[in-house]
């Protein structure tokens, strides 16, 4: 330590790193307000498949979301292993659908309404059965938008 | 310690060296926390819900492609089988039909594609013929824009990418589902 300063003398020639923690702090918040925690506790398990040609979904206040697929090990009790509806952070069923369009739609502003989406969260193993009547319940609500949520395949 | 350290340095001031440590541990926890959802899927649109059937009577069979996919997940195409990975090819041959055959459809613009599926299908396997469709357009529309305008469909301006819209329309209409298989 002492030869060290000796060394070194009266000047200090060191770069100031005291700005260095708030340029840490500056991209910490950064993140800290980028991520986003679920909202809503995940009740199905959702594996989707790998495919190839995706889209992008942008501005997702104009998103909704519905899952599909067998309940997680907690729920099996009750819930049994068929495969389950998730709207928001309940179980549902196909009648609760335009409902839960309608209260995602009343937060959209009016002008935006036509470029809502719905997000449909679909699990691999499910059959077409459950998928066809999702599909007909968003068609009779005029929800016509709708995004296979899929995940990228390299070929 | 307190008392030494301002001795040694004839300043008394915190050390803030090990604040930028702190920071970047939080740091590196929300980056590593930070799973950035990008959403992504095959987008659709479905056909708007009217009580009568669609009437198909008009179209010619030779126009219509039909995709059947069963409950055990096996495809049969115009009447015979096929895999999976050798529809997108077929699909952009009927398409196109480069050789003019009678029984392909009569230009792009008159194609459709007619898809019906068990609800015993599994969804992996729906989704993956619906992909595979899905890339026999993108590729045709690609390969147009490129022999028209020398780029690809997604480089193309708007006023492009309409034309060739137009053109080459993604049709792909889906009946209702059979109900023969087990669903589970």
């Amino acid at each position: 330590m002492g030869k060290f300063q000796k060394k070194r003398g009266k000047a200090s020639p060191e770069v100031s790193t005291a700005s260095l923690p708030d340029i840490i702090f500056m991209l910490l918040f950064f993140f800290m307000v980028v991520t986003v925690l679920r909202d809503s506790e995940k009740k199905v398990d959702v594996v989707t498949p790998q495919v190839t040609e995706l889209t992008k979904l942008e501005k997702k206040s104009l998103v909704n979301h519905i899952f599909i697929g067998r309940p997680v090990e907690k729920y099996k009790a009750v819930y049994g292993t068929k495969p389950r509806i998730q709207l928001g952070d309940k179980f549902a069923s196909l009648d609760e659908i335009p409902l839960f369009l309608e209260k995602h739609k009343s937060k959209v502003s009016e002008n935006m309404r036509g470029g809502i989406k719905t997000s449909l969260k679909i699990d691999n193993s499910v059959t077409m059965g459950i998928v066809a009547d999702v599909k007909l319940a968003l068609r009779k609500a005029g929800q016509l938008l709708v995004n296979y949520s899929a995940k990228p395949r390299a070929d | 310690m307190a008392k030494t350290s301002s001795r040694d340095r004839m300043k008394n001031e915190i050390n803030a060296g090990s604040m930028a440590d702190i920071a970047f541990l939080l740091l590196i926890f929300f980056l590593v926390t930070t799973t950035i959802v990008e959403d992504k899927g095959v987008l659709v649109k479905l056909p708007p819900w009217s009580e009568e059937p669609p009437d198909i009577t008009k179209l010619k069979t030779r126009n219509v492609y039909s995709v059947l996919v069963n409950a055990d997940n096996q495809l049969l195409v115009r009447g015979e089988e096929m895999k999976v990975k050798d529809l997108k090819d077929n699909a952009k041959i009927f398409i196109k039909n480069p050789q003019r055959l009678e029984n392909m459809a009569e230009n792009p613009k008159k194609a459709i594609i007619s898809m019906k599926n068990d609800r015993g299908t599994k969804y992996k396997t729906y989704l993956e013929v619906y992909n595979e469709l899905k890339a026999a357009y993108n590729e045709l529309r690609d390969e147009e824009a490129l022999a028209r305008f020398g780029k690809e469909y997604e480089f193309c301006s708007k006023d492009q990418r309409k034309e060739i819209r137009t053109d080459i329309p993604l049709v792909i209409s889906e009946a209702e589902p059979t109900a023969f298989g087990e669903e589970n």
